[in-house]
């Protein structure tokens, strides 16, 4: 055997540049298949690890029914105070609180730009939970006062990454020609949009923005542990009060749980995209082997008449062949991996880099890089079964007599 | 007939060519005894190869009955037949067919890679044996890198490597100059004086005389032993 493998491994190297090109084939699609598989593990990862630090007793609800609490934009529907204390009243919620935004423009200095306004309210368990859910936490400074026209800015918006010029404490920015004061500068958060929103009161917000008793998104703290139920019980109270019926509610509520589960399911969604174009171009590969295969049997005709002279069986050569096409399949493998985890890698440090995200993280699980090593003999094995046949049950007499 | 090595008795082999019928070989009978050195000579399409190929077990008849030491081939399996072919019969062939990208080494010790012989005994063997050929020298050259007396020395190695009773060398001195060719003659007297059977097929009688005995075949037929 292990002779049968190194006599296949001098073969490959007789005509080097067939071989490379081969198993170009594969490691295209090996270092794809690797490469996207291990950022998309890495994003779910990081989204969950993000999403596990809010804490899993939190619920959230926004108008609309579109997904992953992004719907609001472009809905009529709103929240209201109502719907605030029918909230407040479901048991196992210690308390809600409510916030609004809006894309306005914002002049500073001599610039002036879109951004998103978002309207805080400034009590402590508020200020708690919007620092637990969404990463809302004063990096230099302090927070508003209540009704007052100060302004908080995020990270990217005071650091040249928004305006052209450096945002500091105390300096005054327009919005909707209404002067603020800078106080304080938020944290960075690790996404260039929210990074670059800036935070006013929520009373403020509300009157500017039109919204008096509205809200655009409602954050609840559960007490306990059980927010599937409060969720339930959340949606169903809302449900009857506004008077909707099931299944066609116009707002929705959200647990982390069913946001994880919901990421974990589009991220599913997207990797069986991947495999399957991966899939198409492994298959190229092994198309490719196979041919290869083909064209070295032709080749080697004579030899393998010698061979069988000289007492090799069908089976004997049916090996040495499907080991070379497994090789092919292999050292394809091997080098698409280091590709792909390369190429992962990069991904990384190229949304880091130049696009400021920080979720984008290449993860690399042992199982996929042994299941793509795996896999890719595989393709190689499979691809040269039909050649390798056909090599073994030629006639010794012909074999010998191909010039 | 316990001493006779190879035996065909009545033999035919036909081929299909296009849309006539070659008859290769037409009833041929032929013992060979153990330790004998025969010289197949005939013209080319005379059916020799034809014949060389059928007592090597890498064709059938289409009539009649071959054996080897007494076992009648034609009722083998193919992977029976491929374990004779390793086993009791050395190939030495006009063009040597070395395997080019193994070692003139490796290629003595390929036949030995399909009787599934130790690594290690493979290796001292095909070393012994090309010492016995003069070739101690050339073990890691590649065929390419050696003359062609050299290859076919390489080549009857190759053919010993199993210690078989029987080497079929089909033109072994075709390819050679005529002083090479006569030492690889001498090689083959050699081997029969040490106990091998050998059978020669060329088409120089000058060569074949150097045979214990001479088969002239024509058109497929014996016509002179």
């Amino acid at each position: 055997m292990k002779e049968y493998l190194l006599l296949a491994i001098k073969n490959l190297r007789r005509r080097k540049l067939r071989s490379w090109l081969t198993i170009i084939g594969i490691f295209i699609g090996i270092a794809a298949v690797v490469a996207l598989i291990s950022v998309s593990y890495g994003m779910e990862a990081t989204i969950k690890e993000q999403l596990a630090s809010m804490g899993s007793n939190k619920i959230m609800i926004s108008p609309g029914g579109g997904a992953l609490g992004m719907s609001a934009f472009g809905t009529t529907t709103v929240l209201t105070e109502d719907d605030m204390e029918v909230i407040n009243k479901v048991s196992g919620v210690q308390y809600a609180t409510g916030m609004v935004y809006s894309n306005e423009r914002v002049k500073y200095q001599d610039e002036s730009k879109y951004t998103f306004v978002i309207g805080l309210p400034l009590d402590r368990d508020s200020l708690k939970l919007f620092e637990d859910m969404q990463g809302f936490k004063i990096a230099s400074g302090r927070f508003m006062k209540e009704s007052s026209n100060e302004i908080v800015v995020g990270w990217n918006l005071a650091n040249e990454k928004f305006f052209k010029k450096r945002v500091d404490i105390g300096k005054t920015i327009e919005i909707n020609g209404r002067e603020f004061k800078v106080v304080g500068i938020m944290n960075k958060i690790g996404n260039p949009q929210d990074d670059s929103q800036v935070y006013i009161p929520l009373e403020r917000a509300q009157e500017m923005f039109d919204k008096k008793g509205q809200y655009d998104a409602i954050l609840v703290q559960a007490k306990e542990d059980n927010v599937t139920r409060i969720a339930e019980e959340i949606k169903e109270k809302l449900r009857k009060f506004r008077n909707e019926k099931k299944g066609e509610e116009s707002f929705q509520v959200q647990t982390f749980e069913k946001i994880i589960e919901r990421v974990e399911d589009v991220l599913a969604i997207i990797r069986t995209i991947i495999v399957a174009i991966a899939a198409i171009s492994l298959l190229v590969g092994g198309i490719g082997i196979m041919n290869t295969m083909y064209t070295a049997i032709l080749e080697r005709t004579k030899e393998i008449g010698t061979m069988k002279a000289v007492g090799a069986r069908n089976s004997d050569i049916l090996l040495i062949f499907l080991f070379e096409s497994g090789i092919y399949g292999l050292v394809g493998g091997i080098g698409g991996v280091l590709i792909g985890l390369g190429l992962g890698k990069l991904t990384e440090i190229i949304a880091k880099i130049y696009l400021g995200v920080s979720y984008i993280r290449a993860s690399f699980a042992w199982w996929l890089i042994l299941g793509a090593l795996l896999f890719s003999f595989l393709v190689g094995c499979v691809s040269g079964i039909v050649p390798s046949i056909q090599a073994s049950r030629l006639k010794p007499v012909e074999a010998l007599r191909y010039e | 007939m316990a001493d006779e090595i190879i035996k065909l008795v009545d033999v035919y082999k036909s081929y299909q060519m296009g849309h006539s019928i070659v008859n290769a070989i037409n009833g041929i009978n032929l013992g060979i005894k153990r330790q004998d050195f025969i010289a197949i000579v005939g013209p080319s399409g005379s059916g020799k190869s034809t014949l060389m190929n059928l007592i090597g077990a890498l064709d059938f008849a289409t009539k009649g009955a071959i054996y080897l030491d007494n076992i009648n081939i034609e009722h083998l399996s193919e992977s029976d037949l491929a374990t004779i072919r390793g086993k009791k019969i050395g190939f030495v062939f006009q063009t040597f067919n070395l395997i080019p990208t193994l070692t003139a080494l490796e290629n003595v010790m390929m036949p030995m890679m399909f009787q599934n012989v130790p690594y290690k005994e493979k290796v001292e063997r095909a070393t012994q044996l090309l010492k016995e050929m003069g070739l101690e020298n050339r073990k890691y050259h590649l065929p390419s890198e050696l003359s062609g007396g050299e290859s076919q020395r390489v080549a009857i190695a190759r053919a010993l490597a199993n210690n078989p009773e029987v080497i079929l060398a089909d033109e072994p001195t075709g390819n050679l100059d005529s002083k090479t060719g006569k030492n690889i003659i001498e090689l083959l007297i050699k081997l029969n004086k040490r106990g091998k059977t050998i059978v020669l097929v060329t088409h120089d009688l000058e060569k074949a005389k150097l045979a214990k005995k001479i088969v002239k075949i024509r058109d497929g037929k014996i016509v002179k032993i």
